[in-house]
């Protein structure tokens, strides 16, 4: 009892977030009958203050205090979730504020979107926390099954039904691999504690089976990080689901797929080696397990990028080869690796989302999410081209903006780990990604519009939010001291050098 | 008493049944009942290890918990099965294919 007492006070963020959640059910509930535009505004205002709210205690929180397990060893408040709860709260911040200028969700009662947000919010920082495997499933399903409902909320929407229930079949079909692979690590280990899975492997060698194990486990992992090849619910699901929803899938779920991936890989399938390294215990080389799915995701993510004509299909397979950078970082085996994605991760964050503004943002006045809708757009909005530039060169990691930093860190730790043939490939990938970003923005701003060229029309929020997206991005290199010192903090892992 | 491999045995071919099901099956809903067999195999699993091994009580929790789940699934899948019917008058998931590329 004490101890759920003493859980409680470092568990604020997801207490405010739950109590904004209740609040905002029953002003849904109260406001039913009023003018939508009244109880949108309401909503949107309580969601936003919640969201705030919790954004400034994570934000304290960080860096403060030891590493502690809470309610009985089930999550573990340490670096890693201190890290990764500001980057789940501005992503939701983020979602919303687009929510409110989409075109796709005008007219439509946000009551129940707005809930689920919130839900899957506090969902993220429970799996970004769990070091139990009941709560490693429990978190990732309670995540999933929101996510299912926010993809389809369209209900008329042919697309977004199609989108969600393709995302809900393979969805349910990884987490049962994965609940099956963590039966039989259950009964291989006799407990479901991570730490009790550390130990009880250190003992023995398993060989092949427990390989066939962590394959499976790697299954629900890799469908939500979307790492191929469990990635093909990925560009369907991107394409039909409202375009705030799919900014938010495209950050959010990935971030805690990794914070899930370096927990059970970093945690309990090994042991520190001392300097900050691990080593693999029972016999399992999951570090090329997690090479293979590296390399494949960045090559099969870029390649089939170069082939698209949507604009959220492109994103979609971005995201793809975004997630191998970062499987990259997974296989160093050491903190450095755990540090480079969370860096990578905060600023993918700004880089992605701005993506995904301006994609919002032109739907507004196109009405079309095709490239090639995006002719003349240097004329009739130069502010838009110029923050797409920003966005897509930062992806792209071109050195001046914040990309680049991202993908520095990842190299850097793939290069000291002695993993030379990874980053080789790396590089490369990168070279690939460089034509299909760059093919968007030829479009932009060479490519001349045939019909009559309208200035855009973009209001002061609108301009505001592109701005704080674009800020990040832009001065990467400035904020480059203070996010190598906040994403330090990654490393001070419960256990673990 | 029934030794422990008999249970993992039951639970394999549930599993693989499922896996089966899932990957042949055109019908949503029939995919669903495939998908409710692969969670039950590891329900069994988890209870069954639960029996034979010393003192680890939790994969009976962690077994409840899984149906709770389960079931929370199904309700959201038949929800969304229902909603796509409602637009395109069957559940038949070679025709949900607007989506590709």
């Amino acid at each position: 009892m004490s101890d759920a007492l003493q859980s409680l006070s470092r568990f604020l963020p997801e207490l405010i977030l739950m109590g904004a959640l209740a609040l905002v059910i029953v002003a849904d509930l109260v406001t039913q009958r009023r003018p939508l535009k009244d109880s949108t505004n309401l909503l949107n205002g309580i969601t936003l203050a919640g969201l705030i709210a919790a954004l400034v205690t994570s934000w304290q929180a960080l860096g403060v205090g030891e590493p502690q397990s809470l309610f009985a060893s089930m999550l573990a408040d340490d670096g890693l979730l201190g890290v990764l709860r500001p980057i789940f709260v501005l992503t939701s911040i983020g979602v919303l504020l687009l929510s409110m200028r989409s075109k796709e969700l005008e007219g439509v009662r946000l009551g129940e979107m707005l809930a689920l947000l919130l839900t899957v919010t506090a969902a993220l920082m429970w799996m970004a926390g769990s070091v139990n495997l009941v709560m490693i499933y429990l978190s990732l399903e309670t995540v999933s099954v929101a996510s299912y409902l926010m993809v389809g909320y369209l209900s008329s929407d042919r697309l977004s039904n199609e989108a969600s229930l393709k995302y809900i079949l393979f969805g349910a079909v990884s987490t049962g691999a994965m609940l099956f692979g963590l039966s039989l690590l259950y009964g291989m280990t006799g407990t479901l504690d991570l730490y009790g899975v550390r130990a009880a492997l250190a003992e023995g060698t398993f060989g092949p089976g427990l390989l066939f194990v962590v394959i499976l486990i790697a299954a629900g992992i890799g469908f939500k990080i979307a790492a191929a090849p469990f990635h093909f619910w990925c560009p369907d699901v991107y394409t039909g689901a409202p375009t705030p929803v799919t900014a938010f899938l495209s950050v959010g779920p990935k971030a805690a797929g990794f914070a899930i991936l370096i927990r059970f890989f970093y945690l309990g399938m090994a042991e520190p080696a001392g300097g900050g390294a691990i080593a693999p215990v029972g016999g399992a080389d999951w570090q090329m397990l997690l090479m293979i799915l590296a390399v494949i995701t960045m090559t099969l993510g870029n390649v089939a990028a170069l082939l698209q004509t949507n604009v959220k299909r492109l994103l979609a397979y971005s995201s793809i080869a975004h997630a191998g950078t970062m499987l990259m970082a997974a296989c160093v085996l050491s903190v450095d690796g755990v540090q480079a994605i969370a860096a990578y991760l905060a600023i993918y964050l700004f880089m992605n989302l701005g993506a995904f503004a301006v994609v919002i943002l032109a739907h507004r006045e196109t009405g079309s999410f095709e490239i090639g809708s995006y002719a003349g757009f240097w004329k009739r909005s130069p502010l838009l081209t110029l923050a797409m530039v920003i966005f897509l060169f930062s992806l792209m990691g071109i050195p001046p903006f914040a990309g680049f930093l991202a993908k520095w860190y990842v190299f850097a730790a793939v290069i000291s780990a002695d993993l030379g043939w990874l980053a080789v490939i790396g590089v490369l990938n990168a070279a690939v990604a460089a034509f299909y970003y760059i093919k968007v923005l030829r479009v932009m701003v060479i490519d001349q519009e045939t019909g009559p060229t309208p200035p855009l029309a973009l209001s002061r929020l609108d301009v505001g939010l592109l701005v704080v997206l674009v800020v990040p991005n832009l001065l990467g290199l400035l904020f480059w001291g203070s996010l190598d010192r906040v994403t330090e903090y990654s490393q001070r892992l419960l256990d673990l050098g | 008493m029934i030794p422990l491999e008999h249970y993992l045995y039951i639970s394999a071919a549930l599993f693989s049944l499922g896996v089966f099901g899932v990957l042949t099956r055109r019908n949503a809903v029939n995919v669903l009942m495939s998908i409710e067999l692969i969670f039950n195999s590891a329900n069994i699993n988890l209870v069954a290890f639960s029996r034979f091994v010393e003192g680890a009580l939790g994969g009976q929790v962690f077994a409840l918990l899984v149906i709770v789940i389960a079931a929370c699934e199904a309700a959201v899948a038949l929800a969304i099965v229902m909603s796509l019917y409602r637009v395109v008058k069957h559940v038949n998931l070679d025709d949900a294919a607007e989506l590709k590329g």
